[in-house]
């Protein structure tokens, strides 16, 4: 299986493309097939690579190139800026909250879409779907609805004294809504392929649902959901719209890595914004590699 | 989605299956409970409050926000560009999915790797990492920066990855005797091209291009920098959202966003309906 097919997109084609490369062929190696001429073959791979160089290749490099063009002292001034480092641990702190709850939920909610048999259940998979579909900015604007001074339940949280926009808790909440998606749709496709058949040897040996859940289900679809955090953690260190709207952007405050790179490069720093970007970059190929190392982990278990 | 498998522990006749499966009544009512809660408390709610917003001062007051000139050109533009950007990327997504899948060359698996990086990376810094090589200071020439152009090369970039990765799945799994087949029988490659390939890999096209548009419609995050958002010239449909919800124009801002989401799903279901018509139909 040629890599590229192995690591999956980080959306709705995941599912597709998942099941695909694992029904599909294993090995190394192009596929033979309709072989057009040498020349018409190189040709189309000259097309494919040079796009791919002047949309990805071309100005990765030279993010990389124009932080580091004046040594490292400049950048390590950046990543050592108070402002940056807050933000840093801010993303951080709401990546811990955020990514739990989602990943909870997306399990739960793929063992209710997959094994409960209540109707409705097609409604409630378009509505997971559905921050995949809306423009983060939406999301912002319909948190804001909700829970913002004018919205639905302004006043209810004002009586309490809980602020929620313009302060972390409506980051975690838009953060929440952004990356809801992935534990569920990665999570699923596992849980259809593992079957039901060792749940109910668990239960007819007396085994009560939650020690099936421990010993059994949670075992069997171990990957599917790390794949599925993979994919929510990056999706919620990078969320920059939705945030944006819903944090006020208080610098120091309520400002995460995304939202200090376009502070610093508003405000023409452009060191300190390629520094950020850079690190959230390298976190964006850590991200890649996981996802690749997990696939290659669940070829490596089919084959065997 | 599969339906559950017929119970199958009825076989081993124990009393009547518990059906104590996880799911069915094993999480319980408190755990349906809670995951209505969440689940209202992300999704439904906001939805609802938005398109509550947006219907305020009834269907008159949504279409006078949405047919103010500002935001028609914003909507214009964002429709336009993000059409072009699909057609695009339609077409070399699935050269880009041929040479991953058909070609061998070295570094072929890092490439292939790579193709997801508009998915991993956070959308502002996709903006800040092609204003380094299209922007000022280019190092090039090319200075795209604040003008429409930019537009469609932040979105050719976040989009990239949508055709491409679903089209590899079906060419993998294409069966290459069809087109030998064809081919032996003195079919040139252009025929083997447009007469079996092609159509076989259609609808991995279109769902590809479907799920770009939809999110070509809403990108915000790359556009943000490269654009300049200048209002009637570089300004997208969320860039102008999010102006609205800056000036506090709420009403302005939900009118326009549940229109841009009313696109992007009637888009979506429509290529959805022709993909399986054509199914039912063609093949």
């Amino acid at each position: 299986m040629s890599s590229s097919g192995g690591s999956e997109a980080v959306a709705l084609p995941a599912r597709q493309s998942r099941r695909a490369t694992r029904r599909g062929s294993a090995g190394t190696g192009a596929k033979a097939g309709l072989a057009p001429s040498r020349a018409g073959r190189l040709g189309l791979r000259f097309v494919a690579l040079g796009y791919l160089a002047l949309l990805l290749g071309a100005p990765l490099v030279m993010i990389f190139y124009r932080t580091f063009e004046h040594g490292l002292s400049p950048v390590w001034n950046s990543i050592t800026a108070p402002n940056a480092m807050h933000a840093f641990w801010l993303s951080l702190e709401i990546v811990a909250i955020a990514v739990p709850l989602n990943t909870v939920f997306g399990i739960a909610a793929a063992i209710w879409l997959e094994r409960g048999r209540m109707r409705g259940r097609g409604l409630l998979g378009l509505l997971i779907d559905l921050p995949f579909a809306i423009s983060p900015v939406v999301v912002g604007l319909a948190l804001v609805l909700v829970y913002g001074r004018t919205g639905w339940f302004g006043d209810w949280l004002a009586e309490h004294g809980i602020s929620v926009i313009f302060s972390v808790p409506g980051m975690v909440l838009a953060t929440a809504v952004v990356s809801l998606p992935f534990v569920v749709r990665e999570t699923m496709p596992v849980l259809r392929e593992l079957g039901t058949d060792a749940e109910q040897a668990a239960e007819t040996l007396g085994a009560s649902p939650w020690q099936t859940f421990w010993r059994v289900t949670l075992p069997g679809i171990r990957w599917g959901v790390v794949y599925g955090v993979v994919l929510t953690t990056a999706r919620a260190l990078g969320e920059f719209g939705a945030v944006s709207i819903v944090s006020g952007r208080i610098e120091g405050q309520t400002q995460t890595l995304p939202l200090y790179v376009q502070d610093r490069f508003e405000n023409f720093d452009t060191t300190g914004a390629y520094t950020a970007a850079v690190v959230l970059a390298l976190l964006a190929l850590g991200t890649l590699l996981a996802m690749n190392l997990l696939t290659r982990r669940a070829h490596r278990r089919r084959s065997h | 989605m599969a339906s559950p498998r017929p119970n199958s522990a009825a076989t081993v006749a124990l009393p009547a299956p518990r059906r104590a499966r996880l799911g069915s009544r094993g999480t319980g009512g408190l755990g349906k409970g809670l995951l209505g809660i969440y689940l209202s408390a992300l999704v439904l709610l906001p939805i609802a409050a938005l398109v509550a917003k947006a219907d305020t001062g009834g269907l008159s007051t949504f279409w006078r926000e949405v047919s103010k000139p500002e935001s028609v050109a914003a909507i214009k533009l964002t429709l336009i560009v993000s059409a072009i950007v699909v057609a695009i990327n339609a077409v070399f997504g699935t050269i880009v999915a041929w040479v991953l899948v058909r070609d061998e060359f070295p570094g072929k698996k890092i490439v292939g790797a790579l193709i997801d990086l508009p998915f991993a990376l956070p959308t502002i810094v996709a903006g800040v990492v092609l204003l380094a090589l299209y922007g000022k200071n280019s190092p090039i020439g090319v200075d795209v920066a604040f003008t429409r152009a930019a537009v469609g090369l932040a979105l050719l970039f976040v989009t990239l990855p949508f055709v491409v990765r679903s089209v590899q799945p079906v060419l993998l799994e294409l069966d290459t005797s069809m087109e030998e087949a064809a081919a032996s029988l003195g079919a040139g490659p252009r025929t083997v091209l447009w007469r079996i390939v092609l159509p076989t890999l259609t609808p991995a096209i279109v769902s590809g291009v479907a799920l770009s548009f939809a999110r070509a419609i809403g990108e915000f995050g790359s556009l943000v920098l490269i654009t300049g958002n200048l209002p009637f010239k570089t300004e997208a449909g969320s860039v102008y959202i999010f102006s609205q919800i800056q000036n506090e124009n709420l009403p302005a801002a939900a009118a326009v966003s549940v229109f841009l989401l009313a696109c992007a799903l009637i888009v979506l279901a429509a290529l959805n309906l022709l993909v399986r018509w054509r199914s039912r139909h063609v093949l």
